[in-house]
């Protein structure tokens, strides 16, 4: 069985990582668009009104505000659901802030199919790869709730573009205050030689599930939280190729461009060795309870120790 | 006291040598926004050229980037960087980039700009942040008309004045031309002065080639307590240089040598 300490959803995290930034510094401002006790941000806007600024159902300017506090010597923090505060702002986010390297720091809400009965429009699956893609813009997709608050707060002291995706569902807590986190850094969460297990946000969980299930068959997975997609941690995805053999990415987002692009790229540079990829498969979301779409997606427990069998035939 | 018409006068003419070095880019427009910019910096911008990132500095805002000559002739009239540097427009390695570029910390370009209707947002969190920290920092956001025709443009305006920004500034170079002919004829955005009244603006109509007129806008721009102020400005496309004036063509052409000779000795005129 794998630990876990509750369930909570990431959103919280986030919430609750920006109120402690906002004690201990004055220049975190933040900024939403409408959804902001969705996105679980009003506790800062209540504890500090004077540093929060809602602009309304208005992505565009959400980023543009943003990135002009950035000019004025802020840190701001904007949240949104994922497709809207990664997507529609997509240029002000590639053009103003990453070509200028400002100090904004974007939170993705409700990303992934978790976000259930809303359906495809409201279920962001895209945005590791859009912005990825973005010269000087990190990638973070936490695995809980508290990373999520870790991710919050080292990411205000990164300087430059971070975006961090996250989601609305209640999902296992399962990492704890004492867990090492620092941006860029993989963390091994469990030991194995013959296949490894690379994940991110939700999918970490799953993987470790994965592993329970791979142990039955006498098979040893090592599982690797790769909460940071960019800079992604080379030595450790190079590492584990070696100790393994074979790879299994998982990530709750679409095939092309994301994580498991991320980890391939570094090993076809480096240490090429079998890669599955567990993924959304080109294919837009639905509506359906969360967990029964992640079930309907293939990004299961089960699923993913599938794809180890397959990938371990291949080594 | 500065001539300012003389200053304009050297302007124009730094912006038609920079460009005919650099064998492109956009003359029209910059040479519309001339008085605009030059009243601002040469006047009522508080701007250290010797310290351009002085904590008690005023903003400007270079929505329309593809204008980036006129920014890059006036910080250089004023010493930000050597003139020498002009030259170097558009060319490789260059810290004067076709549109400006913050990541090239060329003294005076305060973010990156070029993709049209971002500056009014960008000035308007600058403008959130100076009131949140009680300072008297005025911004100020040079647009285009044709510019108005992006939907973030009015997303801005809208939250500007919700806040009552009455820090920010917009200045519309309303030359009526866009690459595509008359701003009118495209995509028609009059009545521009009733959009931003609408919208919770204080509006200001000026000839934004009259240095006077242009002068008491920035100073009725300072007395408001409480709207954000736009100022929309008529101005000539190609300003100055009579075969360029009102052509949509000229806004991203270079002229050919004569011309340019042309083009020098009309501006020399101008201030005799």
């Amino acid at each position: 069985m794998v630990e876990t300490f509750g369930k909570k959803a990431t959103r919280f995290g986030f919430g609750e990582g920006l109120v402690e930034l906002g004690k201990e510094n004055s220049k975190i401002f933040v900024l939403g668009a409408d959804t902001i006790s969705s996105v679980a941000i009003n506790n800062f806007k209540e504890m500090f009104p004077d540093r929060f600024l809602n602009v309304g159902i208005a992505e565009t300017n959400l980023l543009g505000m943003a990135a002009g506090l950035a000019v004025a010597g802020f840190i701001p923090f904007v949240s949104t659901y994922a497709v809207f505060a990664s997507g529609r702002p997509w240029e002000q986010i590639r053009t103003t802030i990453c070509y200028s390297n400002l100090n904004v720091k974007i939170g993705g809400s409700h990303s992934g199919l978790m976000v259930g009965p809303d359906g495809a429009t409201h279920q962001a699956l895209e945005e590791i790869a859009i912005m990825r893609c973005i010269p000087n813009m990190k990638v973070i997709s936490p695995c809980d709730l508290i990373e999520t608050r870790k991710a919050v707060i080292a990411s205000a002291y990164s300087d430059g573009p971070v975006y961090i995706r996250y989601g609305r569902e209640s999902t296992p807590i399962f990492t704890q205050e004492s867990t090492h986190f620092e941006i860029g850094k993989a963390n091994i969460l469990r030991d194995g030689k013959d296949v490894a297990i690379l994940a991110c946000g939700t999918m970490v969980y799953e993987s470790l599930m994965a592993a329970e299930i791979l142990e039955k068959k006498s098979i040893k997975a090592q599982v690797i939280n790769i909460h940071t997609i960019k800079p992604i941690d080379e030595n450790a995805i190079i590492g584990a190729a070696k100790e393994c053999g074979a790879i299994v990415t998982a990530e709750e987002h679409q095939i092309y461009g994301g994580f498991g692009s991320a980890v391939s790229e570094v090993l076809v540079k480096n240490f090429p060795v079998p890669v599955e990829m567990v993924a959304v498969k080109d294919k837009f979301g639905q509506s359906g309870d969360g967990m029964d779409l992640i079930a309907k997606y293939g990004l299961k427990d089960v699923n993913i120790a599938e794809a180890a069998l397959k990938v371990l035939k291949r080594k | 006291m500065t001539n300012l018409k003389l200053v304009s006068a050297n302007v124009r003419k730094d912006i038609i040598k920079m460009l005919e070095l650099a064998g492109s880019g956009h003359p029209g427009g910059s040479l519309s926004s001339v008085e605009l910019v030059v009243s601002l910096y040469f006047k009522h911008m508080k701007f250290n050229a010797k310290n351009p990132n002085d904590p008690n500095r005023d903003y400007f805002i270079l929505s329309k980037g593809h204008a980036c000559p006129v920014l890059y002739a006036v910080l250089a009239q004023l010493e930000c960087f050597s003139p020498d540097e002009l030259c170097t427009l558009r060319k490789a390695g260059s810290r004067l980039q076709g549109h400006p570029a913050k990541d090239k910390d060329l003294p005076g370009i305060e973010v990156s700009t070029g993709s049209l209707g971002y500056g009014l947002s960008i000035g308007a969190g600058v403008a959130a942040g100076m009131k949140q920290v009680k300072k008297d920092n005025k911004v100020y956001v040079l647009m285009g008309d044709g510019e108005q025709q992006e939907g973030s443009i009015w997303e801005a305006a809208m939250a500007a004045s919700h806040y009552n920004l009455n820090n920010l500034c917009a200045i519309v170079d309303d030359n009526g031309l866009q690459i595509d002919g008359f701003t009118k004829d495209v995509m028609n955005v009059e009545p521009l002065s009733d959009k931003y009244k609408a919208f919770g603006w204080n509006v200001i109509e000026i000839d934004g080639h009259n240095l006077e007129q242009i002068d008491n806008a920035y100073l009725k721009f300072k007395e408001e307590k409480q709207k954000p102020t736009a100022i929309i400005a008529k101005t000539i496309k190609g300003k100055g240089v009579s075969y360029m004036e009102n052509l949509a063509q000229w806004h991203g052409k270079i002229p050919s040598k004569e011309l340019i000779e042309q083009a020098l000795l009309e501006i020399d005129e101008s201030v005799k």
